[in-house]
């Protein structure tokens, strides 16, 4: 019999652990002056250090290093006052030089915590989820399988390279292990990447795109008969690309290990890859002995010893944890929890929160933000924030409330500063935007509409009001719209003597 | 008259007076190479074409009044292990066999700024491993004083060309004695610089943090005259010292030890040097008295340990460093039949392309990094060198500069050791010590043993960045010397043919 | 010390990426038996209390800013590749792993 998640659960403890690499957002790499840039030609972006070539030496990117100390500060560690770089040895074709240079056993930040908090059955609970260690590293190169069947490696005639990528930094975050999450397990990985990825953006230190690899992350998971106060043998879960993928993943994972369990088999400690499709695991590259990485301390580059006062600077450069953020805006701005959820996943809070501060209304904020610009922005298919500044929404909104700009004005003002025709009042101006609201311009349309039409204004003075829509639809038209139509409304009917 | 005899200096001043070209003095060179080397294998590549072409830039710049350097058009002999643009780079192994690096060494970068014309790239043990220049992948060098014997090595080449006339200036590396020991054997100038004084930046890596830089000549003050012209600040080279040049040019010029405290290294001397060299090594002591120096004898009772832990901390290094050359990017390619994956390929190519000495410092440094081993190996010869470095301290504290002999030896036959690595390794005794504390140090010729008729250098050292010491103390013992003699010590090697 | 035997060799050659043949095996475990009888003398002095060095100089934080340098051009980055094609190195298929 095959146990399905629920009864996995109760039978077994997960315990989790999590591996997140993420790739920095500096402009230049890691080691060397070679551009960062997703999407160039291959190998243009690469010199003889991030190539490997004899001779070739390392130099550490400042910026890296600075980012790598707000990651720590970020999540709570301890800022190692000395640290070092090692050579991790193994080939691999995609590595230029055979070693990675990495961190080992003297790692940039040490013993941090995220604190995340899931729904479970018994309501909100918080969950800490510790951090082991954060420490640098650098990519490597992509390669292409060319040949064979599949286009994968298995059956491929040959592999071409490019590197590109290598050499760009990496942070590498890893957690102790994750106890007493019981069936929540796959929540709580889902919870902390995701914080972990909000945090990582609100530092402004990485894109934090999991579709494109700039955030990677491995699950860790194991399981023991629960009571039995033992530790599993853990498996490695790679290429878990996306937020959902790493809660199926960990689910997944849970189950298939206490199948293996209840029939009586071991789990082997070895590297499985996710499939995105099925939402298993398979079994990557078996080992037929342990890797032996000979790591030692990199004699290219020279220990990083931070000193307090900056490591004091960069503190000053954390901004509020984005779960508190998140709560304190949405409590100020009374916004339901859909709405809320949509602005985060569009990344709209930032530029929200900007509006606001210039004096737009909260809820017409988030409306014009969520609702026109977005539908103009999927249709260029770009992000909202590229087409229009804060400033100019402020102002829309501050016309709208004033009454001098209708919905349907303003979406054409929205629409003027998109197409580049200069900042919203400019559109206005240009334009001739302004609702109309003298009367006297607006009897005068009016008037030519009863003169069009006398056969309807004779039928409204004789009590037919329903049939002033076509009048009024006549004078908004001549007016281009910029006239309210509830006053033309109230002109006609007066005029008409039915007022 | 400026001939193929005449110094640096004197040829500088030469070119300077326009007396002969450049390009005139390039060709006497390409010449006696031409004449010579079929004898002596000091060249792996001459780069007539280019030579000629750096030869009649100068001489253009020269005749159009320009400011020159004082070595511009002066012509040079670079160790294959120097990265130079466009010009085949083999580290005398086959595993580089016919690359042409796209990027110039720092260090050649710096020449070719001086206007130094580089004639060519010199023969070296493969990767700088060996003593004797046997290690070449592209023949054995012979020494010019005796075409039996092996000129040293690992920078054998440089050394042998410099001795024959072949180029009044050489560059090479020195990892455990590789430029000391060859300019012993061959009766001319090396300097080790301190480590960090010369950008490692373009140079083929063998043991990353003992790899320098440095001059052979004729003379101490050509000697300084190079030393100056290539060291100095890198940026590319993280272990580079950002400092002024020790004044070396300068204190060459001296000639003036009196109020000196010289020290002589108990440990090295005595049982197992030659007689002819421990005599010649005295005598040269006396002399330096009678130029008022004061003669201290020391104790560095660690140095014992520094031939083992060297041959721990080099091995592991390169293992490392070599890992690179896997056929994947540049260099040999063996077996690639389409039928076979890369990691096979990669492991025919390594046994195709290395020699025995380097596939023998690859495994040896493959075992002391590896697991269970590290700290008995590694992590001991690490210790070592702490106490090797307090060692030096300590006698510095007591004496200006260090003296010994620089090997246990002259020039030994062809063959002779190469069968036994180990009586091999003992031929670095007397230098390894100074690369394992990063200090400096000159092996300076002080005589012919009486009982071969072959040349014995002095090893002089000073503390780190203070390298002008060893220039002064060298170059008043070498006018003592001259004006004992009556004529310099290379007027001593016999003919080759061809003059 | 246990003696180097041929098993230990194949395996720091495996690690190492070099192939080797029996009789090159068995004459390397010799060769790194009698090198290591020789450097195992590091031992003698290498105390606990004594602190490792692995860089000659006492340096720290040699950093570069945050700029762009010029790269290689495509053609001199694959100037000594063995086999290139659309612009990128050509190597024998990759085995063992996706
Ligand atoms: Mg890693
Ligand atoms: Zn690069």
């Amino acid at each position: 019999m095959t146990l399905d998640y629920a009864g996995a659960t109760t039978k077994y403890e997960p315990t989790l652990g999590l591996e997140v690499h993420v790739e920095l957002n500096t402009k230049s790499k890691m080691f060397c002056g070679c551009a960062t840039e997703f999407g160039a030609e291959p190998n243009t972006q690469t010199c003889p250090v991030c190539l490997g070539l004899p001779g070739a030496l390392p130099v550490v990117n400042a910026k890296a290093i600075e980012s790598s100390i707000l990651i720590g500060l970020a999540l709570n560690c301890s800022i190692a006052p000395y640290s070092r770089f090692a050579r991790k040895n193994y080939f691999y074709p995609d590595m230029p030089k055979n070693f990675q240079t990495s961190q080992f056993d003297e790692p940039i930040c040490v013993n941090g915590y995220l604190d995340v908090e899931i729904q479970t059955d018994e309501g909100q609970k918080v969950f800490r989820v510790e951090i082991e260690r954060v420490h640098m590293e650098e990519d490597t190169g992509k390669s292409l399988h060319v040949g064979g069947a599949t286009g994968r490696i298995h059956g491929a005639e040959y592999s071409l390279l490019d590197y590109n990528r290598a050499g760009i930094p990496l942070v590498e975050i890893v957690t102790r292990i994750v106890p007493g999450t019981g069936k929540y397990a796959p929540q709580v990985a889902r919870a902390y990447v995701t914080e972990l990825r909000d945090i990582l953006r609100s530092l402004g230190v990485s894109d934090v795109k999991m579709e494109q690899g700039s955030l990677r992350c491995d699950a860790n998971v194991s399981l023991a008969p629960i009571g039995s106060g033992k530790l599993g043998t853990r498996s490695e879960t790679k290429n878990v690309n996306s937020l959902r993928s790493v809660e199926r993943a960990v689910s997944g994972e849970i189950e298939r290990q206490a199948n293996r369990l209840e029939a009586g088999e071991r789990i082997i400690q070895e590297t499985r890859h996710f499939l995105e499709e099925s939402g298993q695991t398979r079994p990557g590259r078996s080992k037929e002995q342990a890797e032996d990485y000979r790591y030692f301390p990199e004699p290219d580059l020279v220990p990083v010893t931070p000193d307090a006062k900056w490591i004091e600077e960069l503190g000053t450069r954390i901004p509020e944890k984005p779960s508190v953020r998140r709560k304190r805006l949405q409590t100020q701005w009374n916004c339901p929890d859909k709405e809320m959820e949509s602005l985060v996943n569009a990344e709209l809070l930032d530029v929200v929160e900007e509006t606001i501060k210039l004096g737009a209304e909260p809820t017409r904020a988030r409306t014009w933000w969520l609702g026109e610009i977005s539908r103009l922005a999927n249709e260029k298919e770009v992000a909202p924030t590229s087409l229009i500044t804060s400033k100019d929404v402020a102002e829309i909104i501050a016309l709208i409330v004033g009454g001098d700009l209708t919905d349907k004005l303003a979406r054409q003002v929205v629409e003027g500063v998109i197409s580049g025709e200069g900042s919203a009042s400019s559109v206005i101006e240009k334009r001739g935007l302004k609702v109309v609201s003298d009367d006297s311009a607006l009897m005068t349309a009016i008037e030519a509409a009863i003169a069009a039409q006398p056969d309807t204004a004779e039928r409204i003075r004789g009590g037919n009001i329903p049939a002033a829509g076509a009048l009024i639809g006549a004078v908004m038209k001549a007016t281009g719209g910029a006239a309210d139509a509830a006053k033309v409304r109230e002109l006609l009917l007066k005029h008409l003597g039915r007022g | 008259m400026t001939t193929i005899y005449s110094s640096a200096t004197e040829m500088a001043q030469a070119l300077s007076k326009k007396d002969i070209s450049s390009v005139e003095l390039t060709k006497l060179h390409l010449d006696r190479i031409e004449a010579v080397d079929g004898k002596v294998h000091a060249f792996l590549h001459v780069d007539s074409q280019g030579a000629i072409a750096q030869a009649t830039a100068v001489d253009a710049k020269r005749a159009a009044g320009e400011k020159l350097s004082p070595l511009a058009g002066v012509p040079l002999a670079l160790k294959d292990i120097l990265a130079q643009k466009g010009v085949p780079t083999t580290a005398g192994s086959k595993i580089l066999q016919d690359w042409r690096p796209p990027y110039d060494s720092t260090v050649v970068a710096k020449l070719k700024a001086a206007g130094v014309v580089i004639l060519g790239k010199t023969n070296m043990d493969e990767f700088a491993m060996g003593s004797s220049t046997e290690n070449s992948a592209y023949g054995t060098t012979q020494n010019p004083w005796d075409l039996t014997r092996t000129p040293g090595g690992s920078s054998g080449g440089s050394a042998a060309a410099v001795a024959a006339f072949q180029a009044p200036l050489a560059i090479g590396t020195d990892t455990g004695g590789s430029i000391r020991q060859p300019a012993a054997l061959t009766g001319i100038v090396g300097v080790k610089p301190t480590y960090g004084g010369v950008s490692r930046y373009g140079v083929v890596a063998y043991s990353s943090s003992l790899d320098q830089v440095g001059p052979f000549a004729r003379t101490v003050l050509d000697t300084a005259l190079l030393h100056e012209a290539i060291a100095g600040h890198d940026e590319r080279d993280s272990t580079s010292i950002n400092a002024p040049v020790p004044q070396v040019v300068a204190a060459a010029k001296k000639l003036d030890v009196k109020g000196m405290k010289i020290g002589v290294i108990k440990e090295l001397g005595g049982t197992g040097f030659q007689a002819g060299v421990s005599q010649r090594f005295n005598e040269a002591l006396e002399l330096l008295v009678a130029g008022g120096a004061q003669i201290v004898e020391v104790s560095c009772p660690n140095f014992e340990y520094a031939l083992a832990a060297y041959y721990l901390i080099a091995p592991s290094e390169a293992s490392s460093n070599l890992a690179r050359f896997d056929s994947m990017r540049y260099g040999l390619r063996v077996g690639d039949d389409g039928s076979k994956g890369a990691e096979e390929v990669m492991s025919i190519t390594r046994e195709a392309g290395f020699g025995k000495e380097v596939k023998r410092r690859i495994i040896l440094g493959t075992y002391a990094l590896s697991s269970g081993y590290y700290d008995a190996y590694y992590g001991s010869a690490q210790k070592v060198r702490t106490l090797v470095k307090q060692d030096f301290e300590k006698a510095f504290a007591q004496v200006d500069v260090l003296v010994s002999p620089v090997t246990p030896t002259t020039a030994f036959k062809i063959g002779e050791k190469s069968n036994d690595p180990v009586a091999m390794y003992l031929s670095d005794i007397a230098t390894i010590p100074v690369n394992m504390a990063g200090i400096g140090g000159m092996s300076l010729p002080v005589g012919l043993a009486p009982e071969d008729g072959l040349p014995v250098g002095m090893q002089i050292m000073a503390p780190v960045m203070q390298d002008d010491r060893f220039y002064r103390v060298g170059g008043a013992l070498e006018a003592a010397l001259l004006s004992k003699w009556g004529k310099p010590l290379l007027s001593n090697i016999p003919e080759l043919g061809g003059m | 010390m246990a003696a180097i035997s041929r098993d230990d060799v194949a395996h720091l050659a495996k690690l190492a990426r070099v192939e080797m043949t029996p009789d090159e095996l068995d004459h390397m475990a010799t060769e790194l038996e009698d090198i290591l009888g020789a450097v195992k003398r590091v031992q003698e002095v290498a105390t606990a209390e004594i602190a490792p060095t692995s860089h000659p100089l006492a340096m720290t934080n040699i950093f570069r800013e945050d700029v762009v340098r010029p790269s290689l051009t495509n053609e001199e980055a694959l100037s000594g590749a063995p086999a290139k094609a659309e612009d990128r190195f050509k190597v024998p298929q990759i085995l063992g792993e996706e």
